[in-house]
């Protein structure tokens, strides 16, 4: 029989009973849409976390007072249990280190800011210059805190797009004073709009000199200090050398955490990862589900057309023919429910962005060709048996049977 | 002279059913000449159809041999003796078989789409074939959408389509009146007219005696032979 014979008959044999082929159709559809909509999501998780992340900045080493619980029992910890202050000084002692690039040190308290009567609570973040090159972030308007000193702060402030909106609306606000605490400061620059930076919006944030925000909240420590390192090779390095420098100034305690985004981000991708092709594994299941099924009801099918399978021998039909024919229609079957579950799957990842844009619902590609291929081949390897089962009919008998 | 187009020799068909044995043929001797027409007659479950259904290669002898035009068939394998039914024997079955999906001309093409004849020959083929046997306006119909006649006129033309050497009928004219038998019949004895070889099982004595040589069965065995 001709290939396009071959096609022609299985489709009219496929179409020749609707019903039977819409659910069919449909339970492999389920099925792969299940696999693009579920890895759609696993995805989209893990690039949302690792997109977040990387909004901090790159390259980054990140240094937080206190000693992390991971770190085991340790003497020294052990008599001075506070630990000591991370301070403006350590900051800038991590500038020696050779790996390092740039050094911004972070000093976070919440405050109040009020301009021309309105009043509103937002966190108040002490920096350097350095920040913004650090977090590679940009200016909507003005320019960032004035490098210098950083025991000495001039009095001006920076502030997020959010805050600006809420105290100044449609006014101008750059050069304006505003009130922070008790202090007066003039703001010199609004940051762009970036909505991401996880745990910390930058948005809703008003940045002033390191010195001034410790004076404010009358305290020595920093909150975090954000290490830039050189290049990405640089990274290990920069965090040994920062952690050395730093217990060499706390009289030999390592009081300090240091984390690197590579090492949370690459532990954030295999989790993600990992869980995205375990949902990927449940949804096959329920292609191997549809597998059964077109099993089923092609060997329905085969007993519904014994005499025309008797037929097609008596008419001369080799046994190959028969097979053949009945893998095409298995295979057409689970082909047309791959195209239609691919397709619907889509729409299910298109309705989730749209619901939620900030979330990047992109099925990887891997898992779209895992799921076609999983349903064709489910679908033919389930259509063998009974495509062998017509073949080898006994003519005679199919021929009397009605 | 030339050798028979069919000839049988000591063929044994046994189907067991449980433990017991039913012998659906005994020993049977036979051989028929290339356009021959041939009447198979006896009583009900006397071995006619596992006769027809063993010339027409789709059951295979216990014991005995068949020659098909010179050559021993029952030797042959499954994909074989399907390229000799498609090739040289055609089928005329009492309830049709028309596969339903299809329309009329596509059931008398099935045999050459089966083949992997071109379509361009196809289409000329049964284009001929529907006019031949008057279903030129029925060719896009399907079959339930024909009359009993029209039915078998389609089963016809298909079991001619690939210009089979013998058309084997069994009861042809078994679900259709006398008036729309005696066509389909005239319509056979007509294509024999022309050298096909007609081989046609019948309970009707009538029909039986139209036949220049007709065969009497009776449990398993050739009891009578108006050849002989
Ligand atoms: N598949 C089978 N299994 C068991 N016995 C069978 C089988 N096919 C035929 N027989 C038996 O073989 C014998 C001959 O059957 P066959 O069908 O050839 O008879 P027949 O002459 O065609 O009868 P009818 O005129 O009723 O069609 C019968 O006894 C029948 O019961
Ligand atoms: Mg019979």
């Amino acid at each position: 029989m001709r290939a396009p014979d071959l096609l022609r008959f299985a489709r009219d044999a496929a179409t020749g009973n609707p019903l039977r082929t819409v659910l069919l159709v449909l339970a492999m559809a389920i099925g792969v849409a299940a696999v693009v909509v579920l890895t759609a999501l696993g995805d989209g998780a893990r690039r949302y976390v690792i997109d977040e992340f990387s909004s901090i900045g790159s390259n980054l080493v990140i240094v937080l007072p206190g000693r992390s619980q991971t770190g085991g029992f340790n003497p020294g910890n052990a008599i001075t249990n506070t630990p000591r202050d991370l301070t403006v000084d350590d900051a800038e002692a991590l500038l020696r280190a050779p790996a390092v690039k740039n050094v911004s040190p972070i000093a976070v308290g919440t405050s109040e800011i009020s301009v021309g009567g309105r009043l509103r609570e937002v966190m108040v973040a002490g920096t350097t210059a350095e920040y913004t090159q650090v977090r590679k972030l940009d200016m909507a308007q003005g320019r960032f805190l004035a490098a210098g000193d950083w025991r000495r702060g001039a009095s001006e402030a920076v502030i997020g797009a959010t805050v600006r909106n809420e105290m100044f609306g449609s006014e101008p606000a750059l050069g304006r004073l505003v009130r922070v605490g008790d202090r007066r400061l003039r703001i010199v620059g609004v940051l762009a709009a970036s909505g991401q930076g996880l745990g910390m919006n930058t948005d809703e944030i008003v940045f002033v000199p390191v010195a001034l925000a410790q004076q404010m909240f009358n305290s020595n420590t920093l909150f975090r200090v954000l290490v830039e390192a050189k290049s990405r090779e640089a990274i290990e390095p920069a965090k040994a050398q920062v952690t050395e420098i730093v217990k060499v100034r706390h009289d030999g305690e390592e009081d300090v955490t240091v984390i690197t985004q590579d090492a949370v981000l690459a532990t954030f991708d295999r989790l993600l990862g990992a869980l995205t092709l375990g949902v990927a594994g449940i949804a096959a299941i329920s292609l191997a589900v549809a597998g059964i099924l077109v099993m089923n009801v092609m060997l329905v099918s085969v007993t519904q057309r014994t005499a025309e399978i008797g037929l097609l021998k008596a008419l001369g039909a080799t046994g190959g023919t028969i097979r053949a024919a009945f893998l095409t229609e298995a295979g057409m079957l689970s082909l047309a429910g791959a195209l239609f579950g691919y397709a619907l799957g889509h729409a299910g990842a298109a309705l989730i962005r749209h619901l939620y844009p900030a979330f990047p619902a992109w099925p990887p590609a891997w898992a779209v060709i895992a799921g076609l291929g999983t349903a064709l081949v489910t679908g033919l390897v389930f259509g063998v048996l009974p495509a062998r089962r017509a073949a080898r009919l006994d003519p005679v008998q199919a021929l009397s049977k009605r | 002279m030339a050798a028979p187009l069919i000839a049988l020799s000591g063929i044994e068909r046994v189907f067991h059913l449980g433990d017991s044995e039913v012998h659906a043929l005994r020993r049977l001797d036979l051989q028929i000449d290339a356009g021959e027409y041939v009447a198979v007659m006896g009583p009900s479950g006397s071995g006619k159809s596992t006769l027809l259904n063993l010339l027409g290669l789709l059951d295979r002898p216990n014991a005995g041999s068949y020659r098909l035009e010179g050559r021993d068939v029952t030797t042959l394998s499954a994909e074989e003796q399907a390229r000799v039914r498609s090739e040289r024997i055609g089928f005329v079955f009492q309830s049709f078989h028309l596969v339903p999906r299809l329309t009329a001309a596509e059931n008398v093409a099935l045999p050459m789409t089966l083949a992997g004849i071109a379509p361009a020959e196809r289409a000329a083929r049964v284009a001929q074939a529907m006019q031949d046997y008057g279903l030129a306006d029925r060719a896009n119909h399907r079959p339930d959408e024909l009359s009993g006649g029209q039915r078998q006129r389609v089963a016809i033309a298909r079991a001619t389509i690939m210009r089979p050497a013998v058309i084997l009928a069994d009861e042809p004219t078994g679900n259709l009146d006398r008036a729309t038998g005696d066509e389909v019949v005239r319509l056979l004895e007509g294509l024999n007219a022309q050298g096909v070889t007609l081989i046609v099982v019948t309970h009707d004595a009538a029909l039986g005696g139209r036949a220049r040589r007709r065969l009497m069965m009776e449990d398993g065995a050739l009891k009578h032979d108006s050849a002989t």
